[in-house]
C-alpha cells in the first residue's frame, strides 16, 4: 500500500492563546472524499486554515506530512503550487481586478513555479469557459471583479470553478454549502462531483448533512473540541443529522440543522 | 512571511531614480529680489511686458503669506535661500538637433528610459523635454506646424509668438492669484507652450519630461495652453527626479484655455523623489493647475497619477464658463512612507447645463498621509449643472491616514450634486486569497491597488496607463518592476 496523500498527526494549533486543534490525526488517501462535521467552534474552519497555511494559527505541535513532505514548512503559494486549494467559506472580493485576470495570473504563477508554459490569454479564455459550464456560471462573470458584488450562491460557484482550473491535487472545501439556497447547492455538488478523480482528495467541511446528500463521502469525520470524536463511512452523518451534535461526549446539544446563519 | 510583515517589506522600497547628472549650470545668485527677477527676465532676453508682469508679481507677493490650511506639515522654506534660475550651459554652441544635445543629458533620459530617438521613430510622441529650467530638445515641431499648431519652450514662445502670450498668460492663473503661484509668476523660467489653432485636431499626442536637477534650485515652470474653437489637445506630462538631501521646492503653473466646442485632455505621471523612509528630502510639489471652459460646450480633463513628492499639494480644476461645457478630474494618489498628499479639484459652475465628474482615489501607506480636498461650486447663472463625485481611499497597513474634506456650494435650485466616499483597508483576507490560489504577496499587493484605480488608469492614454500601473507597483515596492 502507497502512502496516503495527506497525513495529519497529533496535530495542534491556536489562535492567539487560545488552543483550538488538540492533536487531530487524519489520513486522505488520493481519489478519496472525507466529509469533516462537527459543532461550530469545533475547530473545522481552523482545520482548514491551517492546511492553506494561514499565518493566523500557529501550530504548537505535531505534524502534516503531503505527498510525504512537510506541508506546513511551505508558504501558502507554494502550498498551491504543490496543489493544495481551499475553497473559502466567505470568498474575498478585489474589486477593479478581473475575474479571469484574477485567475489567469494564479494559473500562471503557479504553471511559472512548476516550470511549465505560462497560457496566453487567449488560451486561458478558451480553457476558462469550458469549465465555467462545470458550475453552470454564464459568459458574464468574465467581465465582473473577483467576487465583487456577487450573491452567496454566485461566489461559491465561482470557488468551484476556481477548482476546476486550478486543478487541484487536495481540495479543501470549507463550508462550501453555507448561505446556499437547494438549487444553487446542486449546481456547487454537481460541479465538485465532476471533478472528483483517482489523483484528487478532497476534504468537504460542512456543519450538516444535507451536503453530503450531494457529494457522497468516503469517510466522515466529527470533530469535537478540536479532536476527532468518531469517525465512520457515510451512515454516520446520517446518524448525526437524526440525533445532533449532543452525543459528541462534553458537547452542548446542539440540533442539526437548526442553527440560523 | 507573514501578511502584516510583507505589508511593511512591501511599502519600504528604495526610489529607482535617484541619480545626478553632472552638467554644468548656469545659475543667478541665491535669493530672491526685484534685481534677481529682472536678471532672469535679461537671461531670457524677455520683452518688456513679460519684465513688467514679472515685477508687478513680485511686489504682490511680498505682501502674501505663505497658505497654512492644507493639511500637510514642512519646516519653514527659507525663500532667500533658493537658486532661482538655473540653466544647462551647451559645451560649445546650443544644440541644432537632438544629436548635439548633451551626451550627459541623454544618457539620463536613458537611465529614465526616455530614449528620445526612439521615441520619435516608434511613439509617434513629440517630446520637449525640460531639464532643470531650459528646453534643450524639442522634437516633431515641424510635422505640428503644418497643422498650425505650436508646441515650444515658454521662452520660445515669448520670442517667437509674444501676442499670444501677452493675451493668454495669467488669463485662468492671475499673477496675484496665490501665494506660490504668485512667486511662479515672478521668478519662472521655463515651460511649455502650446497652440491649438481653429478645427485642428493635434495630430499627435504631446508630452514633456521634466527633470529636476542643480542641486536647491527651484523649479518654478508654467504651462500655457489654448485651444481655440473646435479644436482639441491630449497633453501628457510625466517626471522623475534624482536623489537628493535638500529638500526641492516645485511650484509650477498650468494654465489651460478651452474655447468654444475646444477639448483638452491633460494627463500627468508625477514621480518626483519622495524623501527616504524617514522623510528626509523629497520634493515639496505645491503646484496651480486650472482651466477655463471658458467656449460652449467646450471641455477640459485633468487625469492625474501621483506616486512621487514629499509633499503633494494641488488641485487641477475646472472653471465651467461657456453653456455645456464639461470638466473632468481623474485621480490616482499614492502616499508611502512619510509622503503627505493633499490634493483634489475645483470645479465651479457659471454656464447653464455645466457638467463635472470628479473621481478621486487615494492610497497610502507606510506612515503616508492623503487629504482629498474637493470644492464643486454651483454658480446662480448656472442652471440645470451637474456634478458628480466619487472618492475612495484604500490603507495598507495601520499607520497611515486618509482623509476626505469635500466642500459644495449651491446657488441654483435646478442643479443636482452627488458626493460618493468609501474608505477601504488592504485585509490580510485579501492577501491570503491570492497567495492560496498560487500569487505572491507582493503580486498580490500590486494587483489589488491596480485594480482600486482601474477607474482612472482607463481614462488615460495607452502608453500612459501602462507606465503607470508599472509606477504604481514600483512605488510599492522594489522588486516587481
Amino acid at each position: 500500500m502507497t502512502a496516503p496523500l495527506l497525513r495529519i498527526r497529533n496535530l495542534h494549533a491556536r489562535v492567539a492563546d487560545r488552543e483550538i486543534l488538540r492533536g487531530i490525526d487524519l489520513e486522505v488517501g488520493a481519489g478519496e472524499v472525507h466529509a469533516i462535521m462537527g459543532p461550530n467552534g469545533s475547530g473545522k474552519s481552523t482545520l482548514a486554515q491551517v492546511l492553506a497555511g494561514r499565518e493566523t494559527y500557529q501550530v504548537t505541535e505535531g505534524e502534516v506530512l503531503y505527498q510525504g513532505k512537510d506541508l506546513l514548512a511551505l508558504s501558502p503559494e507554494e502550498r498551491a503550487v504543490a496543489g493544495v486549494f481551499m475553497a473559502f467559506q466567505y470568498p474575498v472580493e478585489i474589486p477593479g481586478v478581473g475575474n479571469l485576470y484574477f485567475l489567469r495570473t494564479a494559473l500562471n504563477a503557479i504553471r511559472k513555479r512548476r516550470g511549465e508554459e505560462e497560457l496566453d490569454a487567449m488560451d486561458f479564455l478558451a480553457f476558462a469557459k469550458e469549465r465555467m459550464k462545470l458550475v453552470a456560471m454564464d459568459e458574464s462573470f468574465i467581465g465582473r471583479s473577483v467576487n465583487e458584488g456577487f450573491s452567496g450562491g454566485e461566489k461559491k460557484r465561482n470557488e468551484i470553478f476556481q477548482m476546476a482550473v486550478l486543478d487541484p491535487l487536495l481540495a479543501i472545501l470549507d463550508e462550501t454549502d453555507s448561505g446556499l439556497d437547494i438549487d444553487a447547492l446542486r449546481i456547487v455538488a454537481s460541479g465538485v462531483n465532476s471533478l472528483r478523480s483517482p489523483d484528487r482528495a478532497m476534504i468537504v467541511i460542512t456543519h450538516y448533512q444535507r451536503l453530503l446528500d450531494y457529494i457522497v463521502p468516503d469517510r466522515v469525520h466529527v470533530l469535537g473540541s478540536g479532536r476527532i470524536v468518531r469517525s465512520g463511512d457515510r451512515r454516520l452523518a446520517v446518524e448525526l443529522e437524526e440525533n445532533g451534535y449532543a452525543l459528541i461526549e462534553g458537547e452542548p446539544p446542539v440540533r442539526s440543522g437548526g442553527e440560523v446563519r | 512571511m507573514s501578511a502584516p510583515e510583507t505589508l511593511h517589506d512591501l511599502t519600504s522600497r528604495q526610489y529607482k531614480y535617484g541619480f545626478v547628472t553632472d552638467i554644468e549650470a548656469d545659475a543667478v545668485p541665491r535669493g530672491l529680489n526685484e534685481d534677481i527677477v529682472r536678471l532672469i527676465s535679461v537671461k531670457k532676453k524677455e520683452p518688456a511686458f513679460m519684465l513688467e508682469w514679472r515685477l508687478r508679481a513680485f511686489r504682490h507677493w511680498l505682501t502674501m503669506k505663505e497658505p497654512r490650511w492644507q493639511n500637510v506639515h514642512y519646516p519653514p522654506i527659507d525663500y532667500q535661500d533658493i537658486v532661482y534660475y538655473s540653466a544647462p550651459k551647451p559645451k560649445g554652441g546650443g544644440p541644432k538637433s537632438l544629436d548635439e544635445v548633451d551626451p550627459e543629458l541623454r544618457r539620463t533620459f536613458d537611465k529614465l528610459g526616455i530614449p528620445l530617438l526612439e521615441q520619435q521613430r516608434l511613439a509617434g510622441v513629440a517630446v520637449d523635454a525640460v531639464f532643470d529650467s531650459v528646453s534643450v530638445a524639442t522634437t516633431f515641431k515641424e510635422k505640428l506646424a503644418k497643422v498650425g499648431v505650436i508646441f515650444c519652450s515658454f521662452s520660445e514662445a515669448v520670442q517667437n509668438h509674444p501676442e499670444l502670450v501677452r493675451k493668454y498668460l495669467g488669463s485662468v492663473v492671475p499673477y496675484s492669484d496665490n501665494f506660490f503661484a504668485t512667486l511662479n509668476s515672478a521668478v519662472f523660467s521655463d515651460g511649455s507652450f502650446c497652440f491649438i489653432p481653429k478645427g485642428v485636431r493635434c495630430p499627435m499626442e504631446l508630452s514633456t519630461y521634466f527633470r529636476i536637477n542643480a542641486e536647491n534650485t527651484g523649479q518654478f515652470e508654467r504651462t500655457l495652453i489654448v485651444a481655440e474653437e473646435g479644436s482639441s489637445v491630449s497633453y501628457l506630462e510625466g517626471c522623475t527626479a534624482p536623489m537628493r538631501d535638500k529638500n526641492q521646492l516645485h511650484a509650477a503653473v498650468v494654465e489651460l484655455v478651452a474655447l468654444d466646442n475646444a477639448q483638452i485632455k491633460y494627463s500627468t505621471v508625477q514621480n518626483w523623489y519622495p524623501g527616504d523612509a524617514e522623510g528626509r528630502g523629497g520634493i515639496f510639489n505645491f503646484v496651480t493647475k486650472r482651466g477655463a471652459c471658458r467656449g460652449k460646450a467646450s471641455k477640459i480633463s485633468w487625469t492625474q497619477v501621483e506616486t512621487g513628492s514629499a509633499i503633494t499639494w494641488k488641485y487641477p480644476s475646472v472653471i465651467l464658463q461657456g453653456d455645456d461645457s464639461v470638466g473632468e478630474f481623474h485621480s490616482v494618489a499614492l502616499t508611502n512612507n512619510r509622503q503627505q498628499a493633499d490634493t483634489g479639484t475645483k470645479m465651479i459652475h457659471i454656464g447653464k447645463n455645466t457638467r463635472s465628474t470628479i473621481l478621486s482615489k487615494g492610497i497610502s501607506a507606510g506612515r503616508g498621509q492623503n487629504t482629498y480636498r474637493g470644492l464643486v461650486k454651483i454658480q446662480k447663472s448656472a442652471a440645470g449643472a451637474r456634478n458628480y463625485t466619487q472618492c475612495d481611499s484604500l490603507l495598507l497597513g495601520s499607520r497611515c491616514g486618509a482623509h476626505t474634506m469635500p466642500y459644495i456650494e449651491v446657488k441654483n435650485r435646478s442643479s443636482k450634486v452627488e458626493h460618493e466616499a468609501s474608505t477601504s483597508k488592504i485585509g490580510e483576507d485579501q492577501l491570503f486569497y491570492c497567495m492560496q490560489r498560487g500569487i505572491s504577496a507582493e503580486d498580490a499587493v500590486s494587483m489589488i491597488v491596480n485594480g482600486f484605480c482601474r477607474q482612472v488608469f482607463q481614462k488615460l492614454p495607452m502608453e500612459f496607463a501602462v507606465e503607470a500601473q508599472k509606477l504604481l507597483s514600483v512605488s510599492l515596492e522594489g522588486s516587481i518592476a
